[in-house]
């Protein structure tokens, strides 16, 4: 019998569907590896049986009992217990107590010191790791030796079932073997681990099952061992590329690059990026979620520090470390922050407001804001891309999703950027949307600005670029025309060199 | 990439000696300003005299007893604005129960619960109409002192000395106590605060509630009543130090201890207290208390205006968190 059986699960966010029918099933002492492409539903899947998000349909058995948890502390008090890729520790309170929260052992409230560190050590020593040592604060440790001390919470909270949400992003090498050492003593202990992973080598080399799941519904399932690469992959990318599109101009020749980065680096995210962009050109990068993508932009603008690399624009070079926000936005650089909510917008300030942010310059006299001219310059950016909106003056923050984003792509328009960095300009947000800001930017495009599009959605690239490069744990490939590339070409460039 | 499996072993193991070490920084600094105002006063041996450290310890005692209960707060990640009104609203309660005719020792207590109480009602305040600690206490500041000039019709309450009044004087009675008794009763406080903090479940889980609240409540700590637990036994202090005030005084002054909070939360800063919660010790905050006692006191020695104190203070509250983050950086 199953330990854990979903059937039929679904679940909708307002008009999205997240999930749709999803089965799963695992057994006591097996790892199932939970995999898909980015946004296919994963991370809900993994939120509705930790309890933080609960299913609108379908069922769940747990043990044979039927399960509906309510709150992340009833799944644990069941347990059932989530590992995040952002680990949850109290970095100031030692490793014996970390694991021991909340259930110290105490006599009237004072805790037995001893007791405490030995049974941490206990726990410690069953997965191998006795060097960590119970009495070093967590706020020192390594990010693996973290997520060894966040597993040994869960065993001593009693979870019978573990779920992993890409365990290994953070992870070197060696610290993968390390993790899958832990989890095997897990295995052979009866506890139930569902596994994510974009990596499919470790998933081959851990998991005994899979399911795939693509657009919110679970399309395959089987035994890891009877299935090929290339078949899960076609199961996980096997989607129609929608109609959304807009028709691209004719290339002309390419003259000169009007930026070109050269061996960027950030340590740890970033590895080594390079690449050029042409005016008119949109160059895509695909590439994993925690890849370095984002951080490569970051480290580009100068709003991380670079460690190493330099920055071309337009003749003039830079080296990275020396690069600002401010300086990139003097020499026409625009840039789309791919966390619109905290760093894109500012939500309290009006349309008009956020719009002509970068660029005061338009609508003001030796400091002074017109302000008729700013109301006049944001009616007319909104007026273009189409912001559903009372007026200029209303909050950003009262705005769909969608229509806050196509406010952040109008702040790029009327800054009048020559070269657009765009991270992931699309996602979250409705079709209606994602149409006029694909048709904005291919519009600049064939204007003659240079843009960069990061994104995670393949069809999305092959859509919209001309070329496309390839992050891959921090190292970009080299930049390759579109027709060079197929969606499993891409995937596998991700997947496949991830572990050299 | 690393190929050296042992990487994971990368954790550096915090010999007990670390903990001593944290605190040897603001150490460091109460010795530098002993030895400097020694040598400035031009005469080592008044400064050090028995009788002038008597006076700096009694002075330091309400400064001291507050920042035992800010400390609690500012490792659960709160912060107390209404500190120095608690003390003026429990040292008019006490003086008024003492003229009410009610024994020194209830009357105390009264005081100490009056804390106490203003406490519980800014840990609810904070947790179930859920508004910052920063604006909940900034409010408190307000209505506590309005009802200190209320209770005390606008001007101090003189009473009668009784015992009461020697909790902080500077030659004990009897001799043979060396220091004030009120300076032994914070003493005392003290190691039981420390104590707590370090070896209770409760302790540790202030510093889980300041370090990660996400954490505490994932491991199913009540973390509301943990946090209004915290703000009530603060308040307890806080109205001790409101008594301790009142028995310096000896009248209980609705309009005193205006801006002691701001003493309060620069001693737990400087003796290593982090205000984004987690960190903190009540040693360190002693320490932080004593080097600011030591500074006033030895301004005061040399005839330097009160403004000069203010300046040195402000710069050495900038200064000593610096130095933390400068210290943490290269750790």
């Amino acid at each position: 019998m199953p330990i854990l059986e979903l059937s039929g699960i679904s679940k909708r966010f307002g008009h999205t569907v997240a999930l749709e029918r999803v089965d799963l099933s695992l057994q006591a002492g097996e790892v199932l590896a939970l995999i898909g492409e980015n946004g296919a539903g994963k991370s809900t899947l993994m939120n509705v049986i930790s309890g933080a998000v609960r299913f609108d349909s379908g069922s769940i058995t747990l043990e044979g009992e039927r399960y509906k948890p309510v709150s992340q502390l009833e799944a644990r008090r069941n347990g059932i217990a989530l590992i995040h890729q952002e680990l949850s520790l109290a970095p100031h309170l030692t490793v014996a107590e970390n694991i021991l929260l909340g259930s110290e052992p105490a006599r009237f409230g004072w805790i037995n010191r001893p007791e405490l560190n030995r049974r941490a050590l206990e726990i410690l020593a069953t997965f191998h790791h006795p060097e960590i040592r119970p009495e070093t604060f967590v706020g020192k440790l390594s990010n693996a030796a973290k997520q060894i001390v966040e597993i040994c919470r869960a065993i001593a909270s009693n979870a019978r079932i573990i779920l992993m949400d890409e365990p290994t992003s953070s992870l070197q090498r060696g610290d993968v073997e390390q993790l899958f050492r832990v989890i095997r003593v897990l295995k052979a202990g009866g506890i139930g681990i569902i596994y994510i992973s974009h990596f499919l080598e470790e998933v081959r080399e851990i998991a005994d099952s899979f399911t795939v799941v693509r657009d919110g519904r679970s399309v395959a399932v089987g035994r890891i061992g009877e299935v090929s690469d290339s078949e899960l992959v076609a199961k996980m990318s096997g989607r129609p590329v929608e109609d959304l599109f807009p028709k691209r101009g004719k290339m002309n020749g390419r003259d000169k690059p009007v930026m070109q980065v050269k061996h960027l680096a950030a340590q740890p995210a970033l590895g080594d990026a390079s690449f050029e962009l042409w005016p008119g050109e949109i160059l895509g990068i695909a590439g994993l979620i925690g890849a370095g993508r984002s951080e490569m932009l970051r480290a580009l603008l100068g709003i991380d520090r670079a460690s190493d690399g330099t920055v071309i624009v337009d003749g003039q070079s830079f080296s990275a470390s020396e690069v600002s926000p401010g300086l990139l936005l003097r020499l026409g650089v625009g840039y789309l922050s791919e966390d619109r909510k905290g760093e894109g917008l500012a939500l309290p300030l009006s349309i008009a407001d956020n719009i002509t942010l970068t660029r005061f310059s338009s609508c003001s006299r030796l400091g002074w804001l017109d302000l008729n001219q700013q109301l006049e310059q944001a009616e007319c950016a909104i007026e273009t891309i189409g912001v559903r909106s009372e007026n200029a003056m209303q909050q950003v923050g009262d705005l769909s999703g969608g229509n806050q984003q196509k406010v952040a792509v109008a702040r790029l328009v009327h800054q009048q950027a020559k070269i657009l960095l765009l991270d992931e300009p699309t996602r979250g947000i409705d079709i209606g949307s994602r149409e006029r800001i694909y048709k904005t930017i291919a519009d600049l495009a064939d204007s003659g600005r240079a843009v960069l599009l990061i994104s995670s959605y393949l069809p999305e690239l092959f859509g919209m670029c001309n070329h496309l490069a390839v992050m891959t744990r921090g190292r970009l490939s080299e930049a390759r025309p579109i027709s060079k590339w197929t969606p499993e070409l891409v995937l596998q460039e991700a997947i496949g060199s991830a572990r050299n | 990439m690393d190929t050296e499996i042992p990487e994971i072993i990368a954790n550096r193991v915090e010999p007990p000696l670390r903990r001593w070490l944290t605190l040897l920084g603001p150490f460091a600094g109460l010795i530098l300003v002993i030895v400097t105002f020694a040598i400035l006063t031009g005469s080592p041996e008044k400064y050090l005299s028995p009788s002038n450290i008597r006076i700096t310890l009694s002075q330091t005692v309400i400064v001291a007893i507050s920042a035992m209960g800010m400390t609690l707060i500012i490792i659960s990640g709160g912060i107390d604005l209404a500190v120095g009104s608690t003390i003026a609203l429990a040292g008019v309660v006490t003086a008024l129960c003492i003229n009410a005719g009610i024994d020194p020792f209830f009357a105390m207590i009264a005081g100490i619960a009056v804390g106490g109480i203003v406490g519980l009602v800014n840990g609810t305040v904070i947790t179930r109409l859920r508004v910052v600690p920063f604006i909940a206490t900034l409010g408190m500041l307000g209505v506590a002192r309005g009802f200190a000039k209320w209770l005390a019709n606008q001007e101090p309450v003189n009473v009668q000395p009784t015992w009461l009044n020697e909790l902080v004087v500077t030659f004990p009675n009897p001799p043979w106590l060396l220091l004030a008794s009120g300076v032994w009763i914070a003493i005392v406080l003290a190691i039981v605060v420390a104590v707590i903090l370090r070896s209770t479940v409760f302790g540790r889980r202030i510093f889980v509630l300041g370090s990660s609240e996400a954490a505490a409540r994932a491991c199913g700590i009540a973390t509301e009543k943990l946090r209004i637990a915290v703000y009530g036994i603060a308040g307890l202090f806080f109205g001790l130090a409101g008594v301790m005030q009142m028995s310096r005084l000896r009248q209980g002054d609705p309009t005193v201890a205006a801006g002691t909070e701001l003493d309060v939360i620069a001693a737990v800063v400087i003796g290593g207290g982090s205000l984004s919660g987690g960190q903190g010790t009540v040693m360190g905050s002693m320490i932080g208390a004593l080097i600011m006692a030591f500074l006033r006191n030895g301004c005061q020695q040399l005839g330097w205006a009160n403004y000069i104190q203010e300046i040195i203070i402000g710069s050495i509250i900038v200064v000593a968190v610096a130095v933390d983050q400068l210290r943490s950086r290269n750790l």
